[in-house]
């Protein structure tokens, strides 16, 4: 499964047909969770009212935090950058408006936590002036590496969910001879449909962020895959692409998780991705459309990533809506303006059903990968205890990574974590725990065991670094002491000498 | 106001319970008919049986000091006494169903630690510790007598035969032995198998719509695999088990037959008779005691089918799908080690052993 480079080079023009198609009309995973994308998908993408504050962490993504480059009392405009990144993997944060900055101080994270994060909460001026912007009239005469400069300037971060700062994922396809962009516009999980209105209301900016993404890492086609779930979007992008043929649109089969990487890899190409590689390995970068909008816009505009649809939905509340909301804006607002609740809000997520978060509460802000806010009854989510096993192995035919779940939760559970075999290559999607008929909170257990496992990492590696710091420590003194004891030998020696030349002196 | 929980917020429509009442459910049919043809004592034995296995259960899950309730309503232990009913003969006196269960239930699988926990398949067990125990009991057949019918026993006749062991004179000359037992006693009489079968005047159509001498249940094939293939469409069971049991009987049998017809028993004939499909569809689908991936799964159901077939041709018990289930049965742990799905993005782990050994 590890073709060499050359080999890969030589597909780069195959089109996506033979096994390809085949594997893609016959996947042997997933699951099929009730989609519950309407009533939020036939709604257009609103805009909400600017809110009262905006509370705005400086990690939104995977990798350091921002750095605060803001003073409180400061006034700020709208796209002026407030959080500057800092080191390889990390993300700028912009302000979402102008306004004044009124505090940089913890805030609880949009985290089942809640722990505190550093966040810097702006009070709205309310006349929204921009900040002057760098615009680019046409993209493509622009270098690979400056595309890849104002990417990462305005703070693209994946916006699939992964939020993986987009800027580091294009100079590493630059790197690594990519041949193919892989659009998602598959959107798998159920309840969201901010992908489906973007791609139905926006398609055209959505093609030329692929055009200007295949221009900065050299690729030669784009494959969009979009779940036959979603016909509208399927065609809006057909239209937009028509003029250009190395943008190809495949509808795929509605199935979760479609929408992860590798999965969506392996359907479109017949390419599997190394275990311990990433997607440039097979020539391959995989982009949301979300993330591709949010590149054009800032190419071409020079916008910064300061807003982003959200799709709004639950049977607790009034009405699901997809609204385009400022990053900072508390889910309440969110969650007023589509009605307030109208049942009692038993679990409030941020993202999908699947692999979303749960929110501690209704204050936790919109951050950059927010693709949903969920306000759930009681009758959507699972009551039922776990039960032991039965073994029925419906786990094992609905892993994407064809791993054991049942087998691997029974070594975790006696505390056997290095025996759960493909952990490393667990993706978290939840499907396992979905199908389970004992309701065994499976993905539970490895996101545990993963977690454990670094740790133990963690701590071995500090346990190591003490032993060489205590080594250390030891051969200093003893060569501290052997000098003391050197320098006393030689002093003992010259008094010696002295005396004896005095006795001689005396003598003499 | 919330109590924090893990992804993913959303489940199937699926539960143990919801499986084991779906396979009960598929069993009705063919129970049913059974009990119209073999009249009331096979009624009589079929709830003493499922009724001692629901009162092991209760007392095991007692001592353990387990609440009792949601495990009974998971509708495991009912199903492991419907199973061993349905492969017992349906006039078996009383004590037989409640020792089987009880064996089933108390040693089988509450001894390992309850469900989920077993390695051998309960009911066959029990009805494996029975043949051994009670050879008389469990191989004597009757001729059916269907309820409502000239033959019928009557209620008190059949309290009498199945609670006081009291056989009515007049059924005496009714008894007869099944199709596999019948073929077996006749080859070591140097009989070859097509006169055993002639002699034996059971037809293809009283095999496939279960008018015949058999256990409880076993004999309705067509309502059986009728339930079967509901399961499969249901997706409480795979394709994999039943097909590759099917396919490790038939194989061999038709090579076999093709080669000697006069020592072997044609294909139709196996897969007709002695609760192959009872056991194809139901018994060795048991997920508890089965393998864990498709591709293990048809290692198993084929060993499960081959062993039947050697049984049946070879071995001294004329019904062998009992003993096949457990042998194989105690090939699960191996087969789940050996057979693997290849996780994606690895090598295959062919490849990748000799490295690992060499290194």
């Amino acid at each position: 499964m590890q073709p060499d480079p050359s080999a890969q080079n030589a597909s780069a023009f195959r089109p996506p047909l033979g096994v390809a198609l085949l594997k893609r009309f016959m996947p042997r995973w997933g699951v099929h969770p009730e989609s519950r994308k309407q009533p939020s998908s036939a709604q257009g993408i609103e805009s909400l009212p600017l809110p009262a504050m905006l509370h705005i962490p400086l990690l939104q993504h995977s990798g350091a935090a921002a750095k605060p480059v803001v003073s409180v009392g400061q006034h700020v405009l709208k796209g002026e950058l407030i959080g500057a990144r800092q080191g390889n993997i990390s993300a700028p944060v912009h302000a979402p408006t102008s306004g004044t900055i009124v505090a940089i101080s913890d805030y609880p994270a949009p985290h089942p936590s809640g722990l505190a994060v550093l966040t810097i909460s702006l009070q709205p001026d309310g006349e929204e002036r921009w900040t002057e912007c760098t615009t680019a009239d046409d993209p493509f005469s622009l270098t690979p590496a400056e595309i890849a400069e104002r990417v990462a300037a305005a703070g693209v971060v994946g916006l699939g969910g992964a939020t993986f700062p987009s800027s580091v994922k294009m100079l590493l396809g630059q790197r690594s001879k990519v041949h193919t962009l892989l659009v998602n516009g598959s959107e798998c999980e159920p309840y969201l449909s901010c992908d489906d209105r973007l791609m139905r209301e926006r398609a055209a900016q959505i093609v030329e962020g692929i055009r200007i993404v295949l221009h900065a890492v050299g690729a030669s086609r784009a494959l969009c895959g979009i779940e036959n779930n979603k016909p509208a979007a399927i065609e809006a992008m057909r239209q937009a692409a028509t003029a250009f043929p190395q943008i190809e649109i495949h509808a795929l089969p509605t199935l979760y998780p479609m929408g992860s990487d590798r999965q969506l890899i392996h359907v479109l190409t017949g390419q599997e991705v190394p275990s311990d590689g990433r997607s440039a390995d097979v020539g391959v970068l995989v982009h949301n459309v979300g993330t591709l909008y949010a590149i054009q816009q800032a190419v071409r505009f020079g916008r910064p990533l300061i807003s982003r649809v959200v799709t709004v939905a639950g049977g607790a509340l009034g009405k699901a809506r997809n609204l385009e909301a400022l990053i900072g804006t508390p889910a309440r607002l969110l969650v007023e303006h589509c009605g307030g609740l109208r049942e009692p809000l038993v679990r409030l997520l941020m993202g999908g059903p699947m692999m979303g978060m749960q929110l501690p509460s209704l204050d936790a802000p919109v951050i950059k990968g927010c693709s949903g806010i969920l306000a759930l009854a009681a009758n959507e989510i699972p009551q039922e205890q776990p039960s032991p096993c039965i073994r029925c192995g419906q786990c094992v035919t609905a892993c994407p990574m064809s791993l054991m779940p049942f087998e691997m939760s029974a070594h975790i559970r006696i505390g056997e974590l290095d025996a759960a075999q493909g952990l490393k290559d667990c993706i978290s999607c939840g499907s396992c725990s979905y199908v389970c008929p004992a309701h065994i909170p499976l993905s539970h257990y490895f996101d545990y065991a993963k977690g454990e496992l670094t740790a133990r990492e963690r701590g071995k590696l500090r346990q190591e670094s003490i032993r060489q710091l205590t080594g250390a420590r030891k051969e200093r003194l003893e060569a501290e002491a052997r000098e003391k004891a050197e320098a006393a030998a030689r002093r003992k020696a010259e008094r010696e000498r002295a005396k004896a030349a005095t006795a001689q002196g005396k003598s003499a | 106001m919330m109590h924090p929980s893990h992804a993913p917020h959303a489940h199937a429509a699926t539960s143990v319970s919801r499986v084991m009442w779906l396979v009960i459910a598929a069993l009705v049919p063919a129970t049913l008919f059974s009990i119209w043809l073999n009249g009331w004592p096979a009624l009589l034995l079929w709830l003493v049986t499922v009724g001692s296995a629901v009162i092991a259960e209760f007392f095991c899950l007692r001592f353990a000091q387990r609440p009792a309730a949601p495990v009974l309503a998971d509708g495991s232990a009912v199903l492991t006494g419907w199973l061993l009913a349905l492969s017992l003969p349906a006039w078996a006196p009383w004590w037989i169903g409640a020792l089987g269960s009880v064996f089933a239930v108390v040693v089988v699988k509450q001894a390992f630690g309850g469900l989920g926990q077993n390695l051998f398949n309960p009911a066959m067990m029990a009805r494996a510790m029975l043949l051994i125990a009670f050879p008389v009991e469990l191989t004597t057949w009757m001729q059916p007598a269907p309820l409502f019918s000239a033959d019928a026993l009557s209620l008190s006749q059949s309290f009498a035969l199945t609670f006081l062991g009291q056989m009515p004179s007049s059924f005496d000359a009714l008894s007869g032995a099944t199709t596999l037992g019948h073929i077996k006693t006749e080859l070591t009489r140097e009989i070859s198998v097509t006169q055993a079968l002639a002699g034996h005047g059971q037809s293809m159509s009283a095999s496939l719509f279960g008018l015949h001498g058999g256990s409880l249940g076993e004999t309705a094939v067509l309502l059986l695999a009728a339930g079967g293939v509901a399961l499969i469409v249901l997706r409480v069971i795979t394709w994999h088990i039943p097909l590759a049991v099917l396919a490790g009987v038939a194989l061999p049998a038709l090579l076999l037959h093709a080669h000697d017809p006069a020592r072997y028993l044609d294909a139709t004939t196996h897969l007709l008779s002695g609760g192959l499909v009872l056991g194809a569809f139901f018994i060795a689908t048991d997920p508890v005691t089965s393998p864990g991936t498709p591709r293990g799964q048809l290692v198993f159901g084929f060993g499960v089918g081959l062993l039947t077939w050697l049984i049946r041709t070879y071995g001294g018990y004329p019904e062998a799908i009992a003993f096949a289930v457990i042998l194989m049965n105690a090939l699960v742990p191996v087969i789940d080690r050996y057979v693997r799905p290849r996780i994606y993005g690895h090598e295959k782990q062919r490849r990748a052993k000799p490295a690992k050994g060499g290194a």
